[in-house]
C-alpha cells in the first residue's frame, strides 16, 4: 500500500517540473495586454518573446535603420544574427550589413566615439547588454515616454530617464507629444497642504508616420530583439533545459529505487 | 576442471585459503597488482565500507555530500572557465561575453559557475544549521566543527575575489567597499589596503591577483581543509539528530550497533539527494540564471567604470548577513568589529554551548527559541543587507544584530539553565 502510494508521487514530481518549466511563459501570457493609462506608465510591460522569430526580425531591420548610427551590439556578430534569426546570408549582406563591413564582423556604429561625445555629451552606450543591466520593460517605457521639453538642447525629455541625452529619434514615427501634469494637493514634510504638479498624461501634438498601435509593435519588436542580443542562447537554452530536467527526474527515481532496496536491510 | 585455470580459486566461493599467507599477497592480477604497491582496497574498506555512520540520518544530512559534490562542479567549470577569461581589467569583461557567446556550450559552463557559487553557501548554510540542530560541534567533535569554520572562511574568500573576476559594475564596487573594510584596521589600516589592492584603487593589478588567488591559492587551501574536515569527521565519526554516541554500543563485531557501512547504504542514499538537487539546480541554470539579480546582478552587465556607481552598492546576497551588522554600526571601525565577531562566535560555539544534551530534539524551550530567534535574524539580516541603509531597515538590522549575539554569548548561560529532557540510550530509527 505504502509502496503504491511512493510510486505516485513520480508523475506528480513530472508534472511539478513541467508546471515550474512552463511558469515562465505562462506568467507572460497572463500579464495583460490592455492599454495602461500614461500616469501608469512605470507598470508598462514590454511583454517580451524571444521565441517569435518574426519579431526578432522586424526588431533587427528597425536597429539597423533607427539605432545602429549611434548604438553598436559589439558582442553579437552578423553572421550570428542571421543565424538566429533564421535570415538567409544573401539577405542579410543585401539589406542589413553596411557596406565594407563582413558577415563574420561585430554589429559596430559607425560614429566616431570623440565625435559623439563631442555632440551629445556622451558617447551612446554599446546596447548588447542592455536589456540586462536595466530590464526590457524599461526599455520600452523609456521608448514610449519621449516628450517635447524645450529646455532641453535636443528638444525632448523623457519620462523614464530624465534628462537623457539621446535625441527623440523615434519622433518621426510616434510623432510629437507634450507632458500634460495636473495639481495635486498633497501634505508637505512640514504637515501643511501644498500644490504638487505630477504627470497625468501625454497630448499627442504632431502625427507620426506610424498609427500608436504600429508604434506600440515597432517598440514591442525592438525591446524583443536587444532581449534576444542580451543572451542570444535562451531560447535554445530553454528548449533544452526541459529534456535534462527529464533526464534528472527520470535519475533521481532509478536512484531513489536503488536507495530503497538497499535500505530494505536496515532494521 | 578449472583448477589449472589461473586465478580461477579466487572466483570459487569457499575455497580453501592457502595457509600462512594473505590473501592479497596470493592474488594476481591488475587489481592485486595495484594494491600491492597502493593501499586502495584498504582506503575503501576503512573510510567506505567499513566507516559506519548512525542509520537516523535525515534530510538534513543530505548537505554535506552535496558541498563536496558543488566543490567538485566550481573547480571542474572553473578549469573551462579559466581556459577563456582574461584576468586583465581591458579584456576581462569582453572575455566574459565572448565565454557566454561564442565558446561553444559556454553559457552553460559559465551559468553552471555562476550558480554553482550561491548553490555553494546554500547547501553550506544548511550544513552549518543542521550542526547547530543536533549539536555536531560539541565534545568530541570541536575541532571538525572549527575545520569547517575555516572551510567557510576559505569558501567566502574564494567567493569574493571570485566574483570581482567578470569585472562588471558591481563587481568593481563590491570590491571597493569589501576591501575598504580592511582600511579600519588600526594604524595599519590604509597602507592594508593599498597592499592588498596592489595600486591606489581596484585597478589591473587587483583583478590579476584576486584572479592568481582565486584560482589557484584559495582552491588548494580549500581542498586540503575539506580533507582535513573528512579526516576529523572520519576519526570521530557523524553525530546525528539524536546526538546519541554510536560508538558507546558496539556490537560483538566491534561495529556500533546503531551504524551502517556508509558504502552502501549511504552512498545510494546521497545519489538520491545528488538528483534532487541538481534537478533545483538546474531549473535555474536553463530558467532562471540571475534569480532576479539575487545570483547574477543587474549592474554587472555593465562594465566596471569607476566614474559611475550603481544606484545601491551590496555584496552578493550570502555576505549580506554581515553586510547589515557592518552597516548597523555608525561608526566603521566599531561595524568591522562587530563583523569579525559574528564570524568569531561561530568559531568558538563549541566552547559557548553548557548543554548537558547535544541535540535540539532534547533540549529545553529555551534552546529552541534562541536557535529560532537565531536562524530568522540571521535570514533577516540577509535581506536587509539587500536594502539600503536607512530609516527602519537600520533599526531592524540593529535589532537582529543584537538577536545574532545575543544566541551565541548567552549560551553559556541559557543553556546551562535549560531544562532538557531525557536523552534515549540508542538512536530512535523507524525502518522504511
Amino acid at each position: 500500500m505504502r509502496i503504491r502510494v511512493r510510486y505516485r508521487v513520480v508523475p506528480a514530481l513530472l508534472l511539478v517540473a513541467a508546471l515550474v518549466a512552463g511558469a515562465a511563459c505562462a506568467t507572460r501570457a497572463l500579464a495583460a495586454d490592455e492599454t495602461p493609462s500614461d500616469a501608469d506608465w512605470q507598470s508598462w510591460k514590454a511583454n517580451t518573446n524571444v521565441t517569435d522569430t518574426a519579431s526578432l526580425q522586424r526588431g533587427a531591420r528597425d536597429f539597423v535603420a533607427y539605432c545602429l548610427g549611434c548604438h553598436s551590439l559589439k558582442y553579437e556578430r552578423w553572421s550570428r544574427l542571421g543565424q538566429d534569426l533564421k535570415i538567409p546570408q544573401a539577405l542579410l549582406v543585401k539589406d542589413l550589413i553596411p557596406p565594407g563591413e563582413t558577415p563574420a564582423g561585430y554589429i559596430t556604429s559607425p560614429m566616431v566615439e570623440s565625435d559623439a561625445e563631442r555632440w551629445f555629451g556622451k558617447a551612446p552606450p554599446d546596447l548588447s547588454l542592455m536589456a540586462r543591466a536595466r530590464d526590457p520593460d524599461y526599455l520600452y517605457q523609456y521608448l514610449k515616454t519621449f516628450y517635447v521639453d524645450p529646455d532641453r538642447a535636443t528638444g525632448a525629455n523623457n519620462m523614464a530617464f530624465p534628462q537623457s541625452a539621446m535625441p527623440d529619434i523615434v519622433s518621426p514615427l510616434e510623432g510629437l507629444k507634450i507632458a500634460v501634469y495636473k495639481t495635486v494637493a498633497t501634505r508637505g514634510p512640514d504637515g501643511k497642504m501644498v500644490n504638487e504638479q505630477v504627470f497625468d498624461h501625454f497630448k499627442q501634438i504632431a502625427p507620426g508616420s506610424m498609427t500608436p498601435q504600429q508604434f506600440d509593435q515597432f517598440v514591442h519588436d525592438l525591446v524583443n530583439f536587444l532581449d534576444y542580443v542580451g543572451d542570444p542562447q535562451q531560447a535554445m537554452r530553454q528548449a533544452m533545459g526541459v529534456w535534462v530536467i527529464l533526464f534528472l527526474l527520470v535519475f533521481t527515481w532509478l536512484a531513489w529505487l536503488l536507495k530503497r532496496e538497499f535500505w530494505k536491510d536496515v532494521k | 576442471m578449472a583448477t589449472t585455470e589461473r586465478g580461477s580459486e579466487l572466483r570459487t566461493p569457499g575455497a580453501p585459503q592457502p595457509s600462512g599467507a594473505t590473501p592479497v599477497a596470493q592474488k594476481r592480477g591488475f587489481w592485486a597488482w595495484l594494491n600491492k604497491r597502493l593501499p586502495i582496497s584498504e582506503f575503501i574498506a576503512e573510510q567506505m565500507t567499513g566507516y559506519y555512520a548512525p542509520k537516523n540520518f535525515n534530510f538534513w544530512y543530505f548537505f554535506g555530500s552535496l558541498a563536496l559534490l558543488v566543490l567538485v562542479l566550481q573547480i571542474f567549470t572553473g578549469i573551462f572557465l579559466a581556459m577563456f577569461y582574461k584576468p586583465s581589467a581591458a579584456h576581462a569583461f569582453d572575455s566574459v561575453q565572448f565565454i557566454m557567446r561564442e565558446v561553444d556550450w559556454g553559457w552553460l559552463i559559465r551559468y553552471m559557475h555562476s550558480t554553482g557559487a550561491s548553490a555553494f553557501f546554500i547547501v553550506v548554510y544548511l550544513h552549518m544549521f543542521r550542526g547547530l540542530m543536533y549539536g555536531s560541534y560539541r565534545q568530541p567533535r570541536e575541532l571538525l566543527w572549527v575545520i569547517g569554520m575555516l572551510v567557510y572562511l576559505a569558501l567566502m574568500a574564494e567567493a569574493f575575489m571570485g566574483y570581482v573576476l567578470p569585472w562588471g559594475n558591481m563587481s568593481f564596487w563590491g570590491a571597493q567597499v569589501i576591501v575598504n573594510i580592511f582600511g579600519t584596521v588600526p594604524a595599519i589600516g590604509p597602507g592594508l589596503v593599498q597592499w592588498i589592492r596592489g595600486d591606489y584603487g581596484i585597478a589591473d593589478a587587483t583583478l590579476n591577483r584576486f584572479f592568481a588567488l582565486h584560482a589557484a591559492a584559495v582552491p588548494i587551501i580549500l581542498l586540503l581543509l575539506v580533507l582535513l574536515h573528512l579526516v576529523a569527521l572520519h576519526r570521530t565519526g557523524s553525530n546525528n539528530p539524536d546526538g546519541v554516541e554510536i560508538k558507546e554500543h558496539p556490537g560483538h563485531d566491534g561495529h556500533p550497533l546503531d551504524g551502517i557501512p556508509f558504502h552502501p547504504y549511504y552512498t545510494v542514499k546521497d545519489i538520491v539527494g545528488v538528483g534532487v538537487f541538481f534537478v533545483a539546480f538546474a531549473l535555474i541554470v536553463f530558467y532562471w540564471p540571475t534569480v532576479h539579480g539575487l545570483f547574477l546582478e543587474q549592474p554587472n552587465f555593465e562594465p566596471a567604470n569607476a566614474l559611475s556607481t550603481p544606484a545601491e552598492i551590496h555584496p552578493v546576497w550570502y555576505f549580506t548577513p554581515y553586510y547589515a551588522i557592518l552597516r548597523a554600526v555608525p561608526n566603521k571601525g566599531m561595524g568591522a568589529l562587530l563583523m569579525l565577531l559574528a564570524l568569531v562566535s561561530l568559531l568558538v560555539l563549541p566552547w559557548l554551548d553548557r548543554s548537558p544534551v547535544k541535540s535540539i530534539r532534547y533540549k529545553g524551550w529555551i534552546s529552541r527559541l534562541m536557535l529560532a530567534v537565531f536562524a530568522i535574524s540571521f535570514v533577516g539580516l540577509g535581506y536587509l543587507g539587500l536594502q539600503p541603509a536607512e530609516g527602519l531597515y537600520v533599526i531592524l538590522a540593529r535589532i537582529f544584530a543584537i538577536c545574532y549575539f545575543a544566541f551565541f554569548w548567552l549560551m553559556p548561560f541559557y543553556s546551562r539553565i535549560d531544562r532538557v529532557k531525557q536523552v534515549p540510550e540508542r538512536v530512535v530509527y523507524h525502518a522504511h
